[in-house]
């Protein structure tokens, strides 16, 4: 396993961290990631991030709980079973929707929430690398890939300071 | 900054708190050894559900027999419970759902205790469902799969199935719901404790690894917005569905196009009555006052209003409609309600959920809490009789007169209601002990709109400015 090296500038305010990401993005600085203990609204925009496309997901999988209720059932009531439920007819497409609707939601909902697991690659048992712990509690950080390249490190840190960091630091897995 | 709030509106984090003191005081109820207070509740709680499984075993062992159901009266507390509690269990996905599409700040500081009430009414709910069948062993029968009896598929035109998707769905759905949310307060639970610690492996595997990048970030708005979505239409689907139980049948008193509509805001009144009385004991002894304030507890208040009003209309419609309908049949269900044998239920259920909340429209009694948490048993009290008043009393008199007769529930029936409510309990316990009641990054994330500190700025900075009145001459501020 080659080893993992990360500049870590860590703030004690929302409002600096954006600031600093502003800055950073102006400037050219490639980050490697940020972290906030809770979403801060507005950091997707300064971070120029493309816009997750989960909802997307989430409607294709919806529809597909659509279609697989809407087969489900017509082909269990109106081909492989045509019982007569007191003269009503066998393909009975308003009696149908509510269970649509609720396949709907179902595979959206279940669809949407593994997607989400799979693309952050979460799961139970993961061993995560905390940059610091107070990155969970009051603390956000600016990080930048060290691994390769460390040639600008001092620059980096300078910036980093000067954007008001409280601590500046590296940090290796 | 999402939207623009005035400073006029209450804090709704008092007390001055920085981000370190938000996760110190949520998070410090589940560290340390427990206190006695919560050993006793939980052994008592146990207890009580220990007595529940007894006596639903005992169903099981010797049939619903055992019940005082009877040929006419073919549901009474089976069904009553089971709706009153899926009721209870609409007011979590409300609060996180609506009220994140509805952008009401005030639903952080009580979403995820509602959440969590939310997944355990509806498993009490569910033992009611299966009980009811009388034979609980064969109860994947309701499932549509292929199978040698015919192939017998299962018959999609009916409500009662429809039920089962609807139950289901909504417990899968609340659960994912509430279990992401709960991932970066896990993740915080352990980068408090020390690495290595059986404490830090725990939250580590419950948390999935969060580490909360700004990646990670966005995807859970997204997922949470999107979840809130879809979630608000099943929340409203969930109780619709469980009307249509009565709405599509030809009882008398059961049979109204009113039902959805009536069950629907019933829920949402008997979830809210729910959430208040347990968060009320909960804010006291987890000393969380300063995330639940009064200003929480009044916002739940004008819904219990409103909501207790939607009921009582409900109920003087449906009054009305059958004796506007002139159907003699309709009529005397109606006038058996209240004036026939169980005129007291449906006394109670008048008072309670018709009655009692108006008192809500008293500024200083929504604001005061041992009103409220009076009022919130009242109406979980009233909400239950008005299940018993739709399902039993319709039930014991219909068309035939030869097939009248009473119904009273035996010691196993009781066993299991009161068994239910020591599970409901004994798993809020749990919940309370070792997982952060109040969600703790979504507190954080209002902080600098809503915390008092941060108010008191705001108007620093516009005391000077001029302000001007909108149409409902409230006082507005132009900031930024």
């Amino acid at each position: 396993m080659s080893t993992k090296k990360y500049l870590v500038g860590l703030f004690d305010d929302d409002h600096t961290l954006l600031h600093a990401i502003e800055n950073a993005v102006e400037q050219n600085m490639e980050m490697s990631d940020v972290y906030t203990p809770f979403p801060v609204h507005g950091i997707e925009d300064k971070m120029k991030m493309r816009r997750t496309k989960l909802h997307t997901a989430g409607f294709i999988f919806g529809l597909t709980g659509t279609i697989t209720a809407f087969s489900l059932m017509a082909f269990a009531n109106a081909v492989n079973y045509p019982i007569n439920f007191g003269g009503k007819p066998v393909f009975a497409l308003p009696a149908w929707i509510p269970i649509m609707f609720e396949f709907t939601v179902l595979f959206s909902g279940v669809g949407m929430v593994l997607t989400f697991y799979y693309l952050n690659n979460l799961y139970p048992g993961k061993k995560p690398e905390i940059i610091d712990p107070r990155l969970t509690d009051d603390m956000f950080a600016i990080t930048f890939d060290m691994t390769k390249d460390s040639s600008n490190k001092s620059n980096l840190s300078e910036f980093l300071k000067k954007e008001g960091a409280v601590e500046v630091f590296e940090k290796e897995f | 900054m999402s939207h623009f709030e005035s400073p006029l509106r209450e804090p709704l984090i008092t007390g001055n708190k920085t981000y370190r003191q938000i996760t110190d005081d949520i998070v410090h109820p589940t560290e340390g050894t427990p206190g006695l207070v919560w050993l006793i509740s939980v052994g008592l709680a146990g207890l009580v559900a220990l007595f529940g499984v007894f006596c639903l075993t005992w169903t099981i062992c010797y049939g619903i027999g055992t019940w005082g159901v009877n040929s006419t009266v073919g549901w009474a507390w089976d069904i009553t419970n089971f709706v009153w509690w899926i009721g209870i269990g609409h007011a979590g996905t409300l609060i996180s759902a609506i009220l994140l599409l509805f952008r009401q700040r005030w639903r952080t500081g009580v979403n995820r205790a509602a959440e969590a009430m939310t997944i355990f009414a509806v498993v009490c709910a569910g033992l009611f469902v299966l009980l009811h069948t009388g034979r609980p062993w064969d109860v994947f029968f309701i499932f549509p799969y292929p199978n040698t009896r015919g192939p017998l598929w299962t018959n999609f035109n009916s409500p009662l199935l429809w039920d089962v998707f609807a139950v289901t769905t909504y417990l899968t759905i609340s659960l994912l719901f509430w279990y992401t949310g709960l991932l970066p307060d896990f993740a915080t639970i352990r980068d408090r404790s020390k690495p290595g610690t059986f404490r830090w492996n725990f939250y580590n595997i419950m948390s999935f690894g969060w580490i909360g990048t700004a990646k990670h970030w966005e995807r859970f708005e997204s997922l949470v917005l999107i979840l809130a979505g879809i979630a608000t239409p099943l929340v409203l689907s969930v109780h619709t569905i469980v009307s249509f139980d009565f709405a599509t049948s030809v009882i008398p008193g059961w049979h109204t196009t009113i039902m959805p509509p009536y069950f629907v805001a019933g829920a949402i009144f008997s979830g809210f009555a729910m959430v208040l009385t347990l968060m009320i004991v909960a804010r006291k002894i987890m000393g969380l006052q300063d995330y639940i304030t009064i200003a929480h507890i009044e916002s739940m208040n004008k819904i219990l209003l409103l909501t207790g009003t939607m009921v009582g209309t409900a109920y003087l419609t449906e009054l009305f409609v059958a004796w506007y309908s002139g159907s003699m049949i309709e009529q005397y269900a109606f006038a058996n309600r209240a004036f026939g044998p169980y005129w007291w239920a449906y006394l109670s259920m008048m008072s309670c959920n018709l009655i009692f909340p108006q008192f809500f429209w008293i500024k200083k009694l929504r604001r005061n809490i041992a009103f409220t948490f009076f009022a919130s048993i009242i109406v979980n009290i009233g909400m239950w009789f008005e299940r018993f008043v739709i399902i039993a009393i319709s039930l014991h008199r219909d068309y035939l007169p030869s097939s009248w007769t009473s119904y009273a529930p035996t010691w196993v029936e009781v066993g299991i209601y009161v068994g239910t409510g020591g599970i409901f309990l004994t798993l809020f316990l749990l919940f309370s002990r070792y997982f952060p009641v109040v969600a703790i990054a979504e507190v954080k994330s209002i902080l600098k709109t809503s915390g008092n500190q941060y108010r008191k700025e705001q108007m620093e900075e516009v005391k000077d400015q001029p302000a001007y009145h909108d149409a409902d001459a409230r006082l507005i501020y132009k900031i930024d």
